[in-house]
């Protein structure tokens, strides 16, 4: 039996075989042509004396076409958005509009210079104070900075903000709570912020706890991190008791805006008693995810965090103008040198104009929709363990497959053969085995129908062939590689034909 | 919504598929009082040819087609075209994190490829996938310091950018880590004699910036022997990476911090730009961020992982080294891009131009009335004047001729008087600089 015939969605083909770009390399051939100088030339030796660098090593000499070919081969070995769908849950992987792009790279904002004077920056001010306001309306907070680089940047300054209030109260408190379905850079940003971390216990439902957390909740607690929706994918529908238990006891109520997602246009945090929140603007707001970055982290507070917000803030000057406000006295700090990724808020801006709200709002239902609709496809094939309703995201586990030695990573790679990005694999933590699934409103019932046939189909393989999944991907430029080997004895760079294995 | 692929009608086949009434039902889980019951109130949805239109003014607001005297930690430098045709490519920009190396081998590759560049450039041993910015990753820098030496004191030398000395203040406020600061001497070099004071058997790191702010070179031999005498690590911040086409790596550095924006990122108002943290093999599992590494797949066929994830958040929560999740994929990219292009020797050329320029324009400065501070060290592409004028007003001339003068240096240290900060980069034409030239006479 041919057990790639029921592949609808891909087909393999040629793809090119492409070395790296060190094994290119020949002298002289160049890349590059500068024009005549138009100022006398110097003597570096003379100029920098025993500074001066003698070579540059083995960076390579390739021509143009040569780097055109080579990246463009490197690419065509990704999977993208742009292909198909991505079913990372937690990590909404939508469509990312092309106007973002042509925006953001328009000469008078790409080569906008930090520290040009404000007086010939209002446009790039204005930017970032139309984005400010819109991402406040959105979350329902008071005040936001766009300083962050990234979420878990956000996460830190959203920590260190709850940690100078509580200082400027008397005490900054010792230790932060975190729920066990939490991101990992959860407990690390409070470690990082110098906070103990202490678990919190999720219930039957995979909601918070209540009772737990009610007995956990003292004095020496400063907040609780708290993701809504879930990793689940389920909301927190006690939100509005768990932040009324944290504020009896003056702990604050931290939202890690990842999931944010399900609820624009539909539900607002601050209208539910999150204190601090960030946002990604490469999830909910469709900043590209670039292979991993960059991201963008802006974070929102209310009113009692605002003097703690990083410095500077943009505000509007007495004769109308914009500006940075750099006075705050009680600021936390810095984050990041300059105002954070502009160019990440030039897209989330033009995102959120080509929607308006009804557009926002169709999203979010859409992206619920979605969800929703896996989740009624495969709840026959595979194990649900939470029962509660599903928002933006389903977490299913490999719990009926495990009996044939089938676990989730090898149902993933399996998917990759059959043209799809696996679903993010064993998180979150509370969930064995888990496959967490995130579709996102960028899918059509096309799409969702293949991938619903796709995971059924594997359920069916695993039952009548399961060393065909194990040995997944089949139809992949490579196999599955040797990580541990990887790990073990690090090459981390190239090195010539002679020199690799030395130190 | 020209984003959303679905007909209304396929959105109300799919509810009666999964069993529900109405959308309402799949939010059922929200407590009703929190559900909004009204529009956002944001502006209506705009055309595409309306977006194009309002982003366009805004960059008419911008300084469109100013010449720039700017550096300050970002460096106006050409963009060879190659670099967004090639990142522009979906198959790039449209990924995420190369967690599934099978069909990520592309990122993979240039991530692998963009360590060695960095490994060759610093003379470092091993380079990280990349950190926000040079700011965080400076302060990351010393944290790993910190963690390798198990002492907690900092030395940073003031001739470090400001802003990355207000961004580790921040980071090191909470992790227990004391920063003590040295001042630098005429030259603009950090002042040595104070560092030694500075130094201690506790410790941990010494950052020391070359190019500094002030655009000077620092001796980096003379401070590593200061900090490694007291087993100090030596840290080195490189804000201008184009200097390493000419300036010799920090070799006696333990950790480089680089900003690597110079290397084909576009200024953008100050980000998205790609710091980078590289150093010595046995110092590899304390470093913080993404690693890529070379294996085999089980034909035995070469192939790229992301590797040493031990250290990170998704597996050592609270224990990891850093909470970095990200990297700055996509603009670590067009460096690695920018770096072939100009490659082994127009990397130098590159720099040598910008040597040339800078050198033009501060005698011309100084031929015009300007006094040159700093003299005595050797310089890369930025250099200090002192004016009669407040620089302020300067640039207020200036900007009437479209171009963006020096940067004020009363905005950080307030001893500095009419002093200001100027970078002329290849891009600097030396009919702008003969223009300057004239105004700093005043």
């Amino acid at each position: 039996m041919n057990w790639n015939e029921k592949i609808r969605k891909a087909t393999t083909h040629i793809s090119q075989n492409e070395v790296l770009i060190f094994e290119r390399s020949s002298k002289g051939k160049k890349a590059y042509m500068l024009p005549p100088l138009d100022v006398p030339e110097v003597d570096a030796g003379k100029l920098l004396g025993d500074q001066a660098r003698e070579d540059l090593g083995h960076m390579p000499e390739v021509s143009e076409i040569e780097i055109i070919r080579h990246y463009t081969r490197l690419s065509t070995w990704n999977y993208a958005v742009d292909h198909g769908m991505y079913p990372l849950g937690s990590c909404t992987m939508k469509y990312n509009a092309r106007v973002n792009e042509v925006a953001a790279r328009l000469p008078g904002l790409a080569e906008a210079h930090p520290y040009q004077p404000e007086r010939v920056s209002q446009g790039a001010l204005l930017i970032m104070k139309l984005l400010s306001e819109q991402l406040l309306e959105i979350t329902g907070m008071d005040a936001i900075t766009l300083q962050p680089a990234a979420g878990a940047h956000g996460e830190l300054t959203g920590i260190l903000m709850v940690r100078a209030c509580l200082e400027s109260q008397g005490a900054p408190r010792k230790k932060i709570l975190i729920p066990d379905s939490a991101h990992g850079t959860n407990p690390a940003t409070a470690a990082m912020a110098g906070y103990t971390v202490e678990n919190l216990r999720s219930n039957a439902a995979g909601m918070v706890d209540i009772p737990s957390l009610q007995a956990q909740v003292n004095e020496d607690v400063a907040a609780l991190m708290l993701t809504n929706p879930n990793t689940l994918g389920v909301f927190e529908q006690e939100i509005h008791k768990i932040a009324e238990i944290l504020h009896a006891k003056g702990a604050l109520l931290y939202m890690d805006g990842a999931n944010m997602n399900a609820l624009v246009g539909k539900v607002r945090p601050g209208d539910f008693g999150a204190d601090v929140m960030h946002l990604n603007l490469h999830k909910t707001f469709s900043t590209p995810h670039g292979g991993g970055g960059p991201g963008s982290g802006p974070v929102a507070c209310k009113k009692i965090l605002e003097p703690f917000l990083p410095a500077p803030l943009i505000v509007t000057k007495p004769d109308g103008s914009l500006g940075f406000d750099y006075n705050r006295p009680q600021s936390i700090g810095r984050v990041r040198m300059f105002y954070g990724n502009f160019g990440m808020h030039v897209r989330a801006l033009a995102y959120i104009m080509a929607n308006g709200p009804d557009g926002l709002r169709q999203t979010t239902e859409d992206a619920v929709l979605n969800a929703n609709y896996i989740r009624k496809g495969l709840e026959d094939a595979y194990e649900l363990p939470y029962k509660t309703p599903t928002m933006h995201e389903v977490v299913f586990s490999d719990h009926r497959q495990l009996h044939k030695g089938i676990k989730t990573g090898d149902v993933a790679k399996r998917l990759i053969d059959y043209g799809f990005h696996p679903y993010t694999v064993s998180f979150p933590l509370v969930v064995p085995g888990a496959m967490m699934i995130e579709p996102t409103e960028s899918e059509s019932k096309a799409s969702l129908d293949l991938f619903v046939e796709a995971m059924n189909e594997i359920a069916r393989e695993v039952d009548e062939n399961p060393e065909f999944v194990l040995e997944a991907p089949h139809n992949t430029r490579v196999s599955r590689l040797d990580e541990t080997s990887a790990a073990r004895k690090p090459i981390l760079r190239w090195k010539p034909p002679g020199e690799a294995g030395k130190p | 919504m020209r984003y959303l692929p679905k007909s209304d009608s396929e959105r109300e086949g799919m509810l009666r598929d999964i069993g529900a009434k109405s959308i309402d039902d799949l939010f059922a889980g929200i407590p009703a009082e929190y559900r909004l019951k009204r529009d956002l109130n944001i502006p209506r949805a705009y055309a595409e040819s309306e977006i194009v239109q309002f982003f366009r003014q805004r960059a008419a607001e911008s300084a469109q087609g100013y010449a720039t005297f700017l550096g300050a930690g970002a460096y106006s430098h050409y963009r060879p075209v190659v670099i967004d045709s090639l990142v522009s490519r979906g198959e790039f920009f449209t990924a995420y994190t190369p967690y599934q190396p099978e069909i990520a081998q592309g990122t993979l590759q240039s991530i692998f490829e963009f360590q060695t560049m960095i490994c060759e450039l610093t003379g470092m041993d091993v380079a990280n996938a990349s950190m926000y910015d040079g700011s965080t990753g400076s302060a990351e820098a010393l944290m790993m310091a910190s963690r390798i030496t198990g002492r907690n004191k900092s030395v940073i030398a003031t001739s470090v950018h400001p802003e990355y000395r207000e961004v580790i203040t921040t980071y090191a406020r909470y992790q227990g880590m004391p920063v003590k600061t040295v001042g630098y001497l005429k030259n603009g070099r950090v002042d040595l004699e104070a560092l030694d004071k500075a130094v201690d058997n506790e410790t941990a790191g010494v950052l020391i910036q070359s190019p500094n702010f002030f655009g000077t070179i620092e001796d980096v031999a003379a401070v590593g022997e200061i900090a490694h005498k007291k087993g100090a690590l030596l840290i080195v911040s490189i804000a201008e990476a184009v200097s390493l086409g000419i300036v010799k790596p920090p070799a006696a550095a333990d950790i480089v911090s680089m900003e690597a924006q110079s290397f084909g990122v576009p200024l953008g108002f100050g980000g998205p730009y790609c710091g980078v943290i590289a150093t010595r093999e046995k110092f590899v599992r304390q470093m913080p961020g993404r690693l890529v590494g070379e294996t085999r797949d089980r034909n035995g066929k070469r192939g790229f992982v992301l590797t040493l994830s031990t250290r990170e958040q998704h597996i050592r929560r609270e224990k990891a080294t850093s909470n970095i999740c990200t990297n700055q994929g996509l603009v670590a990219l067009m460096c690695c891009i920018f770096m072939t292009v100009y490659g082994r020797e127009g990397l130098k050329e590159l720099a040598s131009h910008n040597l040339a320029k800078a050198n033009y324009a501060a005698e011309e400065f100084k031929r015009a009335g300007a006094r040159l501070l700093f003299e005595g060290a050797p310089r890369f592409n930025e250099f200090v004047i002192q004016t009669r004028s407040d620089p302020y007003a300067i640039n207020d001339s200036l900007l009437r001729q479209r171009i963006i003068g020096g940067f004020p240096l009363k905005k950080f240290y307030p001893e500095s008087g009419n002093a200001s900060l100027w970078c002329c980069t290849e891009t600097t034409s030396k009919t702008s600089i003969d223009a300057a030239a004239k105004e700093v006479a005043l």
